[in-house]
């Protein structure tokens, strides 16, 4: 089973219910979770350990001079700018390459050929006995980042549970890593902003046909719009986190709820439960 | 020589336009004939990587002086690399205006 946790919003908690989700089901399965959140990964903070780095590397062109002519088709047709095409001089930006294929395609001299380069690395390691985690790493000033999310999801394959902590928002990255997930976890706050944001991860979620539940963290305890949107649109609260000064310092310490408060385990537990409900599947 | 200028509107009357890669339109002047060439630039909107994609289209018009506001780190590469040099113009007037204090050697090269 293939539980992803995701939001809209950043901040929201995305992480902390991951982190202590995959902590308490460690102590009765093997778990794996994968950090999604390729562009600033931290579930690590909360499971130090020493990691294996995977290298991910996506294609890029390569022009054989010998066979360029400077026609310039490749560069009208890179819609990134990956290209340029001058007078005696094809000029290279591979940090602007989506790594589509197209400017190989389309040369008419066959002198683009395709060659890996490094964007990021994905970080292998087994905190707890039974919890694999899997960290995606995009280098600082890439822009790739579904292809270090999809090599993280691909290193933890096998898995029979599978938890993937998504980037905040709902661009590429989190659609990548809402491929082939049996539920999603959507994680707001109390806030105006957690609940406009969890609305466009709600429609997200919606659009591609994947069960969801809500989280909502950080809890006043005035939720109605929320509970009233999560009413609306058949979503069931899987889980309320009150706004609480204990919580908090477990948190900023890079502890656990689930390993440091009482009846925190008990409650991620449920939450597991909740979720088997929504997809109507035994895990 | 060609001089291409990037501008808000099609013609030397228009006025110039600060972006680089995101004008509206690029004004191509042959200094030898007077001759001007505008063209709409289809990168207005596009989503990125304007700079390099906007430096293509002014070496197939044959441009080795470019009249702009600014340019971003990609298009000064590519512009770099590719022998055209890059001149700032900063004022409110037109692309013939902004062509005269070129020529008169008013204006400062872009760092490239």
């Amino acid at each position: 089973m293939k539980i992803a946790i995701a939001s809209g919003k950043g901040g929201t908690g995305k992480s902390t219910v991951a982190a202590n989700l995959a902590c308490t089901l460690a102590l009765s399965r093997e778990v794996a979770l994968v950090d999604c959140d390729v562009e600033e990964p931290n579930l690590h903070l909360f499971f130090p350990d020493s990691a294996v780095d995977v290298p991910v590397t996506t294609p890029v062109p390569e022009i054989d001079p010998a066979l360029c002519n400077f026609c310039g088709e490749c560069g009208k047709f890179c819609r990134f700018g990956a290209l340029s095409v001058l007078k005696d001089r094809v000029i290279l930006f591979p940090e602007l390459c989506h790594s589509c294929g197209g400017c190989s395609l389309v040369c008419p001299q066959g002198a683009i050929e395709e060659v890996p380069r490094t964007v990021g690395r994905v970080a292998c390691s087994c905190p707890l006995p039974s919890l694999t985690l899997v960290s995606g790493v995009l280098n600082e000033g890439e822009v790739m980042a579904p292809a270090v999310i999809r090599a993280a999801k691909m290193l933890a394959e096998g898995h029979p549970l599978i938890l993937y902590d998504a980037s905040p928002g709902i661009a590429c990255p989190v659609i990548e890593t809402l491929e082939g997930v049996d539920a999603c976890i959507l994680v707001t706050e109390s806030t105006p902003f957690g609940l406009h944001d969890l609305r466009l991860a709600a429609e997200v979620v919606e659009g591609i046909g994947i069960p969801a539940g809500v989280v909502i963290n950080r809890s006043d305890g005035q939720d109605e719009e929320t509970l009233e949107f999560c009413r609306e649109r058949g979503l069931p609260v899987l889980m309320t986190i009150p706004f609480s000064r204990e919580i908090a310092a477990v948190q900023n310490r890079g502890g656990l709820i689930c390993r440091d408060l009482p009846g925190w385990e008990e409650r991620f537990a449920d939450l597991f439960e909740a979720v088997v409900k929504i997809v109507g599947v035994s895990p | 020589m060609i001089v291409g200028i990037t501008a808000r509107a099609a013609g030397t009357d228009a006025p110039v336009e600060q972006r680089f890669g995101r004008a509206p339109y690029f004004v191509f002047v042959d200094t030898e004939t007077g001759k001007a060439e505008s063209i709409e630039n289809p990168l207005v909107d596009a989503a990125g990587g304007v700079g390099p994609r906007a430096v293509q289209m002014f070496s197939e018009h044959g441009a080795t002086v470019v009249i702009t506001g600014q340019v971003g780190g990609n298009a000064a590469r590519a512009l770099g690399m590719g022998g055209i040099k890059a001149y700032a113009y900063r004022g409110s007037g037109s692309v013939a205006e902004a062509l005269a204090e070129y020529t008169a050697g008013n204006l400062q090269p872009l760092p490239l």
